[in-house]
């Protein structure tokens, strides 16, 4: 089960809009693949060519050895023909049908699944496995966001879709709700085994589904792999700040020893410890990334260990998950409420940085 | 008390004449409205202005155009004539056809912005479920936009019984045979007779009004969106 796509489409300015081009080589195996960037970046735009309802100029799209487009041979399969389940954004249910109409839709839409009672027998049992049985006779209108997603999950399973494709599934829903679906999501990927492709401009939910990732941004992927290896490995730094979760510093490289595994690392007048470099040289400049959250504040006056910075601190606000302080060069860290009240009243704070978590990008 | 003798004749004939013209152009000008809101060929734009012409050309050269393309001596009044028994113009078909030609260009106006307004993600969702286009038209498209498609039938039907001008350059004033209501106000004004022209004057505008007043009311209730 994989997708490969090559997809190139060029859209022509109109109105206020520039000229836009994507170019985009896909590939997904089954698991959930995010594609993660701003909006305008393309994303659902490799949605609708995956679905049929968007034409590439050039390219190829193949889903499990079967060609769903080529441009080179003209090969366009209709979106019906394709058998892609596709959650839109606010789900598309049927207002003028009740949850199992919606189900019905489907199943009798493929003649591929014949016979009214193989039918119903598929339909009773989604219903089931997405506790819809009770709510079976109600109009979208009538269910919440949550049951809402869920059924319109239910209702692309009917056909054994050969690709899921989401279009941000949980944009308007609360935090409860949310953790509810990717569980619900979670579980049904376990169970399909396809390719998922799920659009997210949400860091969180890119970070908690993701088996894959492709980072979009205008038009093209900036980088793509597995979800470790592009959130603790960034190809450079533009790509480490859109990720918003990394302090960046500038830094050169004083020492290497690949028999220990380490290096040593100048941070402004600091010295730090990192990890061992592969494909650098002593006096390489460049930027070290630190994820913001495995960053430890300490109060000044203690005795100073290796791998610290002292810095001003420039400011603080309050967050769900603690307190956010910001420091000089644009350094982030969080610290819990309770650990804040040591700090407080202090200009200049130790901020520790792990040597393990260091990860040195070239200019 | 003076007794008025009116012949309904004209009523008659002339909801006879709308409710087949309405039929006509609900499924003619419907098909014509998908294809204006949901497909794009070459020459939509051509298309879209040869429906909008009737709107603005003068019923005398409509008139004349259809006298000339349904007469006897064109090659469409000879097939009709050869299918039929008997030439088109001067019968109260004709009517039909001018009451069409009066309501056809709003109705495919209005249908095709009112299925513009269905959103695409309903019918995109059909699709990728694996209903073809028709059946993506039948149960998911339509239902959606009945309330605006039918509050514009309503319309259609309304405006249907109000053609003049055509009606009388192809179907011509014969009492009894194509003497629509508008055309039997004319010919009461013309004649002097002025109570009957009151009568039937009333009888058009309350019909009207009957027609307008559940078409707002079903026009006004707003589509749902996707999210609803």
């Amino acid at each position: 089960m994989s997708v490969d796509a090559r997809l190139i489409k060029r859209l022509r300015a109109m109105g206020d809009s520039d000229p836009f081009e994507l170019n985009v080589h896909l590939r997904a195996e089954a698991g959930i693949t995010v594609l993660f960037g701003p909006s305008g970046a393309g994303k659902s735009l490799i949605l609708n060519c995956l679905a049929g309802f968007a034409r590439p100029d050039e390219g190829r799209i193949l889903v499990n050895d079967r060609l769903f487009f080529d441009a080179a041979t003209h090969v366009h399969l209709l979106p019906r023909d394709r058998c892609c389940g596709y959650i839109f954004q606010d789900h598309a249910l049927f207002p003028h049908m009740t949850v199992r109409e919606n189900l019905w839709f489907a199943a009798a839409s493929r003649p591929a699944l014949n016979g009214r009672l193989n039918r119903h027998r598929r339909i009773n049992e989604l219903l089931e496995a997405f506790e819809l049985n009770e709510l079976a006779g109600r109009k979208p209108i009538q269910l919440s966001g949550g049951q809402k997603q869920r059924a319109a999950l239910a209702r692309t399973l009917v056909n054994e879709p050969s690709l899921l494709l989401l279009d941000e599934p949980v944009r308007g829903l609360d935090a409860r709700l949310r953790e509810g679906f990717y569980e619900v999501l979670r579980r049904t990927c376990g169970q399909v085994r396809v390719p998922v492709i799920l659009i997210t401009h949400d860091l969180e939910e890119c970070f908690q589904l993701a088996d894959a990732v492709c980072l979009v941004e205008n038009g093209r992927f900036t980088q793509s792999g597995s979800r470790d290896s592009v959130f603790k490995r960034p190809a450079n730094t533009e790509i480490a700040r859109s990720l918003g979760i990394y302090n960046i510093l500038p830094a050169e490289i004083e020492a290497l020893d690949p028999s220990r595994g380490t290096s040593r690392l100048r941070v402004f007048e600091f010295e730090l410890e990192g990890p061992y470099f592969p494909g650098h040289l002593i006096g390489d400049r460049g930027f070290i990334c630190v994820p913001s959250s495995e960053v430890t504040v300490k109060p000044p006056g203690g005795p100073l260990t290796a791998n610290c910075l002292v810095l001003r601190l420039s400011g603080q606000t309050g967050s769900p998950r603690g307190v956010r302080l910001q420091f000089e060069h644009d350094v982030v860290a969080t610290t819990t409420e309770s650990d804040y009240k040591a700090l407080k009243g202090n200009h200049e704070l130790v901020v520790e940085i792990p040597p393990s978590l260091i990860y040195f990008v070239g200019k | 008390m003076l007794a008025l003798a009116v012949d309904w004749f004209p009523l008659w004939l002339s909801l006879r004449v709308a409710a087949i013209a309405t039929i006509c152009v609900l499924t003619l000008g419907t098909a014509l409205a998908y294809l204006l809101s949901h497909k794009s060929f070459r020459g939509k734009h051509l298309l879209d202005s040869l429906i909008t012409l009737p709107l603005v050309l003068p019923p005398t050269v409509l008139g004349y155009y259809l006298l000339v393309i349904a007469g006897r001596a064109s090659p469409f009044g000879h097939i009709y004539e050869g299918l039929f028994g008997r030439p088109l113009v001067f019968t109260w078909q004709a009517a039909v056809v001018a009451a069409m030609i009066h309501s056809a260009p709003i109705y495919i106006k209005a249908a095709a912005a009112v299925l513009e307004t269905v959103d695409y993600r309903f019918e995109w969702a059909a699709q990728s479920l694996g209903a073809s286009e028709w059946r993506t038209f039948w149960r998911v498209t339509l239902p959606l936009a009945w309330r605006g498609l039918s509050s514009l039938a309503a319309l259609s039907f309304a405006r249907s019984l109000g053609d003049f001008g055509v009606t009388i350059m192809i179907a011509g004033n014969i009492p009894g045979q194509t003497q629509t209501l508008s055309v039997a106000i004319y010919d009461a004004v013309e004649s002097g007779d002025g109570s009957l022209a009151r009568v039937l004057v009333v009888v058009v505008s309350a019909l009207a009004l009957a027609l307008l007043w559940p078409a707002a009311y079903l026009s006004r209730k707003s589509r749902p969106a996707a999210s609803a």
